[in-house]
C-alpha cells in the first residue's frame, strides 16, 4: 500500500489513522459527539487491517475492554468525550493499579454535566490530576494541530508500554473536527513481541501471570504505591513543549491544546508590533513542563496563562514558578469559540503589567 | 494407627494451600469443578482466568493460570477485552450474584447477547458474603439480610433475578445451565455442566453459562449442614435446576 504524501483529514482521523500506524490491534468505542468520526472509522479500517474492533455497551464497558486487551500485552485503545470520560475513570484507576498500557483519547467538549458539544479545556484536571480513585497519573499528550494529533497518538503508544501505565491523549472539539494537512507515517521497527513477557497469554510451561490491583497484605499497598510514584517521576524524562519566541519576550503566555495554537497566532500579530511576548505550550500535560516555566521565570519574566475553562493548567503553572513569579489568567469562557483577536487585549494588558 | 490412604487426586491447576473461604461455603467446590473441568479437556495451558470482586476475588490464588482482576460486574467486559486480543485462549470469567446480576448487569447481558466466546461461572448464594451480608438481587423474598432486617420484600426490593433463564434467552448464547453442588448426585451433574461450557467454547458457537446455587452458611447465619439443607428447600423451588439453553442438544440426539 503506498502512503500519500499528504492528506486533508479532521483530528479525529488523525488520530484514528495514527493508532493504525502504531499498530493498534483492538478499539473498544461508544458513541458520543465530538469524537464519533473515531469509532466510525476504526469499524472499518480497523477489521480491515485485521484488528478488532467492538462498539460496547457503555463506556464503563468499552473502558473495561480495553484494560482486558491491554493487559493481553498488545496495543488497544478507546474514545470519548468528556461525559463518557467520566464513565471511564474506574476502569482507568484500575489500569493505573494494575500497571495495564491502555491508550485513551479524549476529544473534549463542554461541562461540567452535560455541558455542550462545542471545544472545552475543561477536563484538564480531571486527565492531569488523576481523575478516578487513588493516588495515580496518566500520562497525558496535548496536541495542538491535526498533524500532531496523529503523531502523538504513535507516541501514546509506545509511552504507554514503556511505563507500562494508561496514557491519554487530551483533544477537544476544535481539534477533532477541524480539517487541516497531514503527512501521514509508519513508526519503524515496532517490537513484535512487545507486552510478550508480561502480558496475559495462557501459562504454558512457566509460572502463571496474575495482573491485580487489590494488595492486602500488610505493607503491600504502600510498596505498590512507592513503586508507582517512582513510576511517574521518571516519567519527567518525557516532558515535551513547544517554545516560541520565548527568548527575548517580557512576557510568557502558557496554553495548551488548540488554545495554544490559536494564541500563537495572537503573538505572531503583537510580535509585528513589537511587542514582546512569547507563548510556552506543554505538550505533556503530565509530566508538566515545570522546570521550563521556572528557567524562564528565574529570568525574570512574567507570565499569563490563557485556558479554554474556569482555570485548572493555570494552578500548575503557579505552583511551577511559586518561588519567584506568579501568572495572570485569562478565562476563555467553554461555549464560545475564540479567534486569536480575543487574545489580544487580555495579552497586551498583561503584558503592561 | 491410622493410615491415610490417597483416594482421588487434586487436578495440578489447583494449589495445594489453606482456603480462605468459610466452613460450609460452596465456592472450593466451585473451584474444583472449573479445575476439573479445564484440566479435562487439557486447556490449562491456554486458560486465563478473569476474577471479579466478591469473597471469589482470590480465586487466582486457587487456580494456577494466568489471571486478571476487574473491577466489581466488569468481568464480561475484560473477557471481551482478553478474548478479542487472544481469540486462540479460553477466557472465563468467576462471578457471584451482586457482581453479575446487579452492578454487572449490562456487561453480563451486552457480552453474552454478542456471542462472546468466553464462559461465565456464575456463583448465586442468595447474597452479598465479603461485605458482610448485605442483599443480593438473587435474595429470596423473606430472607433476612444485613439490609433488609426483616427479611426481603416484594413491594420494595421486587422479585430475585433468575438469571439463567434470562441469560438462556439471548441469541448469542450456546450453552446455558443451572446446578447445585449441595449433594453428590447434584455435583456430578454440575461437573458435566461446567464442562460442557469449556467444551463449548472450544468450539467457538458462543457464549457459555452455569449458574452454580451455593451457600453462604456464615452470611445466612447458619451451620454448614443447615445451608446445604437450605439450598434444597429453598433455593431449588425457586431457581430450578436443568438446562435452559444447548444449542447443540438437537444434534446429539
Amino acid at each position: 500500500m503506498s502512503t500519500p504524501k499528504r492528506i486533508f483529514i479532521k483530528g479525529n482521523e488523525a488520530i484514528s489513522r495514527g493508532a493504525l500506524a502504531a499498530g493498534m490491534k483492538c478499539f473498544f468505542g461508544y458513541p458520543i459527539t465530538p469524537q464519533n468520526d473515531i469509532p466510525e472509522f476504526l469499524s472499518q479500517a480497523l477489521p480491515d487491517a485485521g484488528g478488532e474492533f467492538v462498539q460496547a455497551e457503555s463506556e464503563v464497558a468499552a473502558a473495561n475492554m480495553l484494560m482486558g486487551a491491554a493487559a493481553c500485552g498488545i496495543r488497544a485503545m478507546t474514545s470519548s468525550s468528556s461525559p463518557g470520560m467520566s464513565l471511564k475513570q474506574e476502569a482507568i484507576s484500575y489500569m493505573a493499579g494494575s500497571e495495564i498500557p491502555g491508550v485513551l483519547v479524549n476529544v473534549s467538549r463542554g461541562g461540567p454535566g452535560l455541558g455542550d458539544i462545542g471545544p472545552s479545556q475543561g477536563d484538564y484536571f480531571q486527565a492531569v490530576k488523576g481523575g478516578g480513585h487513588g493516588d495515580y497519573h496518566l500520562l497525558v499528550l496535548a496536541p495542538g494541530t491535526v498533524q500532531e494529533a496523529y503523531d502523538l497518538t504513535i507516541k501514546a503508544f509506545d509511552l504507554a508500554f514503556k511505563y507500562k501505565n494508561p496514557v491519554m491523549v487530551l483533544a477537544d472539539a476544535i481539534i477533532g473536527q477541524m480539517k487541516e494537512p497531514v503527512v501521514p507515517w509508519v513508526p519503524e521497527n515496532l517490537d513484535p513481541n512487545e507486552g510478550q513477557d508480561w502480558g496475559l497469554q495462557g501459562a504454558k510451561g512457566r509460572d502463571p501471570r496474575l495482573i491485580k490491583s487489590l494488595f492486602l497484605d500488610d505493607g503491600a499497598l504502600a510498596g505498590q504505591n512507592l513503586k508507582l510514584q517512582a513510576k511517574y517521576q521518571s516519567m519527567r524524562a518525557e516532558v515535551d513543549q513547544e517554545l516560541f519566541l520565548t527568548d527575548d519576550a517580557e512576557l510568557i503566555v502558557v496554553a495548551f491544546g488548540s488554545i495554544g495554537r490559536i494564541v500563537k497566532s495572537t503573538i505572531r500579530k503583537l510580535r509585528a508590533q513589537g511587542k514582546k511576548v512569547g507563548l510556552v505550550r506543554p505538550i505533556t500535560l503530565f509530566p508538566f513542563p515545570s522546570e521550563v516555566l521556572l528557567k524562564l521565570a528565574k529570568e525574570g519574566k512574567r507570565f499569563l496563562t490563557i485556558e479554554h475553562n474556569m482555570g485548572q493548567m493555570v494552578e500548575d503553572v503557579r505552583l511551577s514558578i511559586r518561588t519567584v513569579a506568579d501568572s495572570a489568567f485569562h478565562c476563555q469562557l467553554p461555549g464560545n469559540l475564540p479567534t486569536p483577536d480575543d487574545f489580544e487585549e487580555p495579552i497586551l494588558k498583561a503584558l503592561e503589567g | 494407627m491410622t493410615q491415610e490412604i490417597r483416594v482421588t487426586n487434586y487436578p495440578e491447576v489447583l494449589t495445594d494451600r489453606p482456603s480462605h473461604y468459610c466452613p460450609g461455603c460452596h465456592h472450593g467446590t466451585a473451584h474444583r469443578l472449573v479445575a476439573e473441568a479445564i484440566t479435562d479437556l487439557g486447556l490449562v495451558d491456554k486458560t486465563i482466568l478473569i476474577g471479579s470482586i466478591g469473597c471469589s476475588v482470590f480465586i487466582y490464588n486457587y487456580l494456577s493460570l494466568d489471571a486478571i482482576e476487574s473491577p466489581h460486574g466488569r468481568a464480561p467486559a475484560v473477557a471481551t477485552g482478553v478474548k478479542r486480543a487472544r481469540p486462540d485462549k479460553i477466557v472465563f470469567t468467576y462471578q457471584g450474584d451482586g457482581d453479575l446480576a446487579s452492578i454487572g448487569m449490562a456487561e453480563i447481558m451486552h457480552c453474552a447477547n454478542r456471542g462472546e466466546n468466553i464462559t461465565t461461572i456464575f456463583v448465586n448464594n442468595t447474597v452479598y458474603g465479603m461485605t458482610g451480608g448485605q442483599m443480593a438481587p438473587t435474595t429470596l423474598v423473606g430472607q433476612k439480610t444485613t439490609t433488609c432486617p426483616g427479611g426481603r420484600c416484594r413491594e420494595n426490593e421486587g422479585m430475585p433475578i433468575r438469571m439463567t433463564e434470562i441469560i438462556a434467552s439471548l441469541g448469542g448464547v450456546a450453552f446455558a445451565e443451572r446446578v447445585a453442588v449441595n449433594n453428590v448426585k447434584n455435583i456430578m451433574k454440575a461437573k458435566k455442566a461446567v464442562a460442557k461450557a469449556f467444551e463449548y467454547q472450544t468450539k467457538e458457537i458462543g457464549f457459555s453459562f452455569v449458574e452454580v446455587l451455593a451457600t453462604c452458611p456464615t452470611n445466612w447465619r447458619m451451620t454448614p449442614l443447615q445451608a446445604n439443607k437450605r439450598v434444597e428447600t429453598e433455593m431449588i423451588p425457586y431457581f430450578p435446576l436443568g438446562n435452559y439453553k444447548d444449542v447443540l442438544a438437537k444434534e446429539e440426539k
